[in-house]
């Protein structure tokens, strides 16, 4: 068992598929001797050398062009986009080329290769260094969308995104990065499409993803002392999307919440929801709640992105306030 | 064709042995072949039978044919949605070519890709590409693969002259040229960026051509009517690359004697340029001097009957497929082979 920070989980989970797997290469932005400007390929380089750690220009669509042309040619690119946001740059390879080309190919096509990215707020980066681009990536037919929110995770669901056939988009929260937890030894390998419920209770089911699921869970320690019991679900991943743990969940609990980093607009929670009011509405009591960012960019600015994103107090209070209303 | 930068076959043929005989007929084959196909895709089109669109390469079947006999049967071709010749040229059948076009049971990819992204993977047909420039960056990806995996495969990779005006064409001459990577790329120079002339939006003349000293390339340019000059920069650039000698950027000078796609006749072009180009139409030029050259006319006679029946045969069998099965409207999304994206 190691400690662990986030960051340094991202560099062991490649090590380990490319210590296994000598198709596995990695492109990006200063991720050579630089180790990445988050540090989270810290030491690949030197294991590795130049050909199989390859540092990029700044060309987002050549990053991912070239990560598609290496896949569907025997290669198995790990690619980064050092910033989330930075998928705007390279929209058209990632939702156009790589997520359409085996579905018009009928199969010829495969793309085993993973864009890595930082993602998230609560760095005070402001608008165009903060989203949460998780629900771009899952409106996209073809591509299977990851994000961790712990140090072990973040291995085991790395290995498990490398392995994987398909594209997959890999969100490596920005806010989680120095947090620190055991990590076992030896080979981990997750499975994509798996929620883990990482608090049982029995009052209501909150679903959080990334960064919101330490939020989610300090709102249940919160809300524990006044004799509200959560059952909090991290979904870790979007696509595919494990709603057999959370049908089961809810079907326990009778009440859902989602905590979404995401602007409100068509967020994770909404597709969640939906399905839950399809397959289990007889078996709620209760209102559905979705606690989102309110639809509006992130401000740089503390106080104003504080308020913005999904506080553990808010997710206590309108936890409270919700459940206090339809008792 | 005035600029003296221009390879063309005079000047190709002092500078390379001559070209044996299977090759010469094996390019005007593919010509043939390419113009023969497209003349009747048109005319299906009309009749209603091929859907959607259509970009014809009529005028530019030159470029695919001199490329496709220079290269390796595991090399790469990319190209764009003006990709019939492209495909026919690296051995595609045309019955499930044509099948696609049409969205018929055997089409090529099943009727989910269509005219604009015409694939064959075991040709080595990787990918007709629809959004203009995506296509580079991914031969230089493709490229590097083979560097890597040292397997001496080359990319080939071609798009028209509006392409040299987008971001990607850019990142991927740079990206090519600091991997030296065994990648070609290939600009079709056919005059005209869809309805605009290329010129009219370009601050260079050679829109290709003039920006290949950006990225330490040789600004290389050839006769794209001419087969053999074609297949001379090809067979160059193409051994240059496997060799190890890094990427090439041809500009290859050619005419698109269509519209840019079905719905253009493409009336804004002047009266005397298209009877111009027209008059150096690269497939009867071709065949003169074939025969300029001593071969028997019988030989050639032969491949152009050949060639109507091949495309005779191909509408039959599409018209006598059945409809896909509606059920493939949601396979192939996944490697699994599905499309399922929740338990």
């Amino acid at each position: 068992m190691a400690d662990l920070t986030y960051r340094a989980a991202v560099a062991r989970g490649i090590a380990q598929e490319m210590e296994r797997d000598p198709n596995v290469v990695m492109l990006g932005e200063d991720i050579g001797a630089a180790g990445g400007v988050f540090k989270t390929t810290e030491g690949l380089f030197a294991r590795f050398g130049a050909e199989r750690v390859r540092d990029m220009p700044i060309s987002e669509q050549a990053i991912i062009g070239a990560a598609m042309g290496a896949a569907m040619t025997g290669l198995r690119p790990v690619a980064e986009l050092m910033f989330s946001d930075f998928f705007g740059v390279a929209w058209d390879m990632v939702a156009n080329q790589v997520a359409k080309t085996r579905y018009m190919t009928d199969g010829q096509v495969s793309l085993p290769l993973v864009i890595r990215t930082a993602n998230g707020g609560g760095l005070r980066f402001g608008a165009q260094h903060s989203q949460s681009i998780e629900t771009w990536a899952m409106a996209i037919p073809g591509l299977k969308v990851v994000a961790p929110s712990t140090p072990a995770d973040v291995v085991g669901l790395m290995a498990a995104a490398i392995r994987d056939p398909d594209p997959v988009i890999f969100c490596e929260h920005k806010a989680l990065l120095a947090d620190k937890a055991d990590v076992p030894d030896g080979e981990l390998v997750e499975e994509l499409g798996v929620a883990k419920i990482v608090r049982e209770g029995t009052d209501a089911t909150v679903v959080a993803l990334a960064a919101m699921v330490p939020r989610a869970l300090a709102a249940a320690k919160t809300l524990a002392p006044e004799g509200v019991n959560l059952e909090v679900i991290d979904l870790r991943c979007l696509v595919p999307l494990d709603m057999t743990t959370v049908l089961a969940s809810v079907r326990r609990t009778q009440r859902l919440f989602t905590v979404e980093e995401n602007p409100r607009l068509a967020g994770w929670g909404a597709e969640v929801v939906s399905i839950v009011a399809e397959e289990a509405i007889y078996e709620i009591d209760g209102p559905i709640v979705r606690i989102t960012t309110p639809h509006v960019p992130l401000a740089a600015n503390p106080i104003l992105e504080d308020v913005q994103m999904p506080s553990a107090a808010r997710v206590a209070q309108t936890i409270r306030t919700t459940m206090e209303a339809s008792r | 064709m005035t600029d003296e930068r221009v390879l063309m076959t005079d000047t190709v043929h002092a500078a390379t042995v001559e070209l044996d005989r299977d090759v010469r007929l094996r390019m005007y084959r593919t010509m043939v072949e390419c113009r023969l196909f497209e003349q009747r895709t048109h005319e299906l089109f009309l009749a209603g039978l091929v859907r959607g669109t259509t970009h014809l390469g009529i005028g530019q079947e030159a470029v695919a044919a001199g490329f496709a006999a220079a290269m390796r049967s595991d090399d790469w071709t990319f190209c764009t949605y003006r990709g019939h010749n492209h495909t026919l040229a690296r051995g595609v059948p045309m019955a499930p070519i044509l099948g696609e076009l049409v969205g018929k049971h055997g089409a090529l990819m099943g009727g989910k890709g269509g005219s604009m992204h015409l694939t064959s993977v075991e040709h080595g047909a990787m990918g007709s590409y629809a959004i203009v420039g995506a296509h580079l960056p991914i031969a230089v990806g493709a490229a590097w693969s083979a560097q890597y995996r040292k397997s001496g495969q080359v990319a080939v990779c071609f798009f028209g002259d509006g392409t040299t005006n987008i971001g990607a064409f850019h990142e991927a001459l740079n990206l090519a040229a600091v991997w030296k990577a065994p990648v070609v790329f290939v600009c079709e120079n056919n005059q005209y960026m869809e309805y605009t002339p290329i010129g009219a939006v370009t601050a260079v003349e050679r829109p290709a051509a003039d920006r290949a000293a950006a990225y330490g390339l040789e600004p290389l340019i050839v006769d794209g009517n001419d087969v053999e000059a074609v297949h001379a920069m090809a067979r160059r650039t193409i051994d240059r690359a496997r060799d190890g000698g890094g990427p090439a950027l041809v500009e290859a000078i050619t005419y698109r004697q269509g519209g840019h796609s079905r719905a253009d006749p493409g009336t804004y072009r002047p009266p005397d340029e298209v009877k111009a180009w027209l008059d150096r139409d690269p497939i009867p030029a071709y065949r003169q001097r074939l025969l300029d050259a001593g071969l028997d006319a019988g030989a050639l006679d032969v491949i152009d009957a050949e060639t109507k029946a091949m495309v005779a045969e191909a509408e039959a069998i599409v018209r006598d497929a059945p409809d896909p099965d509606p059920a493939s409207a949601i396979t192939e999304v996944w490697a699994d082979g599905g499309s399922s994206w929740r338990t």
